[in-house]
């Protein structure tokens, strides 16, 4: 019950405020409160090289860079610091079999922390 | 050992790279064609993977050609087409033939190529795939799964070092350093002080990364003015184009320019070399080259 009536309610929160694209792994927290997966890339760890010069998206010409969005909150926004100290780690690649899954019950679960066995980093993060 | 890794982590020798022409037809009298004109100069020479969007013939395939004649291949692997385990299979299929160079990009969007109503794929992005070809070398896929002997590979990425947001390039850089890059080509950059900045910073925070900035050879002002209108991320100041525009020679101007620019980027912190694009213009690729000093190997 619980397992379908919570990504409905998350959905309808998080849809209007961050265009929450429901991928069951959220990180809002460690990029700005902006949604990665609103990026047209759908890129995790930064910006691609094509941000146009006006700082707009190379995909959708009319559209602010989702990462340029990301950082300046990043850097702007009264975050927590130990969320502002996540925004450069490496996120692992999404989980597609979580994709509109609640991400809050994967956060208590911590399915969202789940990444492939031969997965690691060089830097200690995720 | 890659020719590639040997000169740039046992020499301080300045390294040049370039780019081979996409291979759309003309079997492999066009390879022998494009790999003589460009072995006298270029340490490692990128096999390119459907660039700006386009098809060609496949990433793999050409550098396997290109090193059946000669030239080292820097095989790129782009995330717009391919998911995590294509990536992964291009890179086994590199190590199979003994490519050890392995270049991982983000991709340009499948907008900007002449099949536009593709699907994107992007399952994973560049960093993640610079990571699991970090993690292939200590002898495992992603899952897991064991592989024995562990490919020996020099894993490069690319950076945009005149694209917003400027300040967080360099922490970019560091982060596809920490991921496993030795070193980053950068995208064309007509902003001196954008590419002194980049630079500087990179050399602070990854001293170890090492850089290799793009310069592009054109005849006049008209493929500036389509860089800087047609490729996003690129920039080139109106005065900049203005000058070779309004040049009584232009072609002498747009030379000057870049061998201006080249000189530059070469005496910035970490920049270890160049890469060079020429649109095939021969005759002022070798002047080029022989200008800033070199000679042509072998």
């Amino acid at each position: 019950m619980l397992k379908k009536l919570l990504p409905f309610v998350e959905h309808v929160i998080k849809k209007p405020v961050w265009d929450c694209r429901m991928c069951g792994q959220c990180v809002l927290h460690s990029t700005g409160m902006t949604c990665p997966m609103t990026c047209p890339k759908t890129l995790r760890n930064g910006p691609c090289g094509g941000v146009r010069e006006n700082g707009n998206c190379e995909v959708i010409p009319d559209m602010q860079c989702v990462w340029l969005k990301a950082y300046d909150r990043k850097v702007f926004l009264p975050l927590p610091t130990v969320w502002k100290d996540h925004f450069n780690e490496l996120r692992p690649p999404v989980d597609m079999r979580l994709q509109g899954s609640s991400s809050w019950i994967n956060l208590v679960t911590k399915r969202d922390q789940q990444t492939p066995a031969g997965w690691s980093t060089t830097d200690g993060a995720h | 050992m890659s020719l590639m890794r040997e000169k740039l982590e046992n020499t301080n020798e300045v390294v040049f790279t370039a780019e081979f022409p996409s291979l759309d037809g003309g079997g492999m009298a066009k390879v022998v064609k494009n790999a003589a004109r460009l072995a006298p100069w270029f340490v490692g020479v990128n096999a390119t993977d459907n660039p700006a969007a386009h098809a060609h013939a496949s990433n793999t395939a050409s550098a396997i050609a290109m090193k059946m004649h000669g030239i080292e291949p820097i095989m790129q692997i782009v995330c717009r087409d391919k998911n995590r385990l294509a990536i992964q299979a291009d890179m086994m299929g590199a190590a199979l033939h003994g490519i050890e160079n392995i270049s991982l990009l983000t991709g340009d969007d499948v907008t900007a190529g002449d099949e536009p109503e593709t699907r994107r794929v992007f399952d994973i992005d560049s960093t993640q795939a610079i990571n699991i070809a970090r993690i292939i070398t200590t002898g495992k896929y992603l899952s897991g799964r064991k592989i024995d002997p562990a490919p020996d590979f020099y894993i490069s990425a690319v950076e945009n070092p005149s694209a917003p947001p400027f300040d967080y390039r360099i922490e970019r850089a560091l982060k596809k350093y920490r991921a496993g890059a030795k070193y980053l080509q950068l995208q064309i950059c007509y902003h001196p002080e954008r590419l002194e900045k980049f630079c500087a910073g990179v050399a602070k925070i990854a001293p170890d990364l090492k850089l290799i900035p793009t310069i592009v050879l054109v005849k006049n002002a008209k493929p500036m003015s389509f860089m800087h209108d047609k490729v996003p991320g690129i920039d080139i100041p109106q005065d900049t184009i203005k000058r070779v525009s309004s040049a009584s020679d232009q072609a002498e101007e747009a030379y000057k320019l870049t061998v201006e620019l080249a000189k530059h980027a070469m005496t910035l912190p970490s920049v270890r070399g160049l890469h060079v694009t020429d649109f095939r213009h021969d005759d002022s690729l070798d002047r080029f080259m022989y200008d800033l000093g070199q000679k042509p190997r072998n």
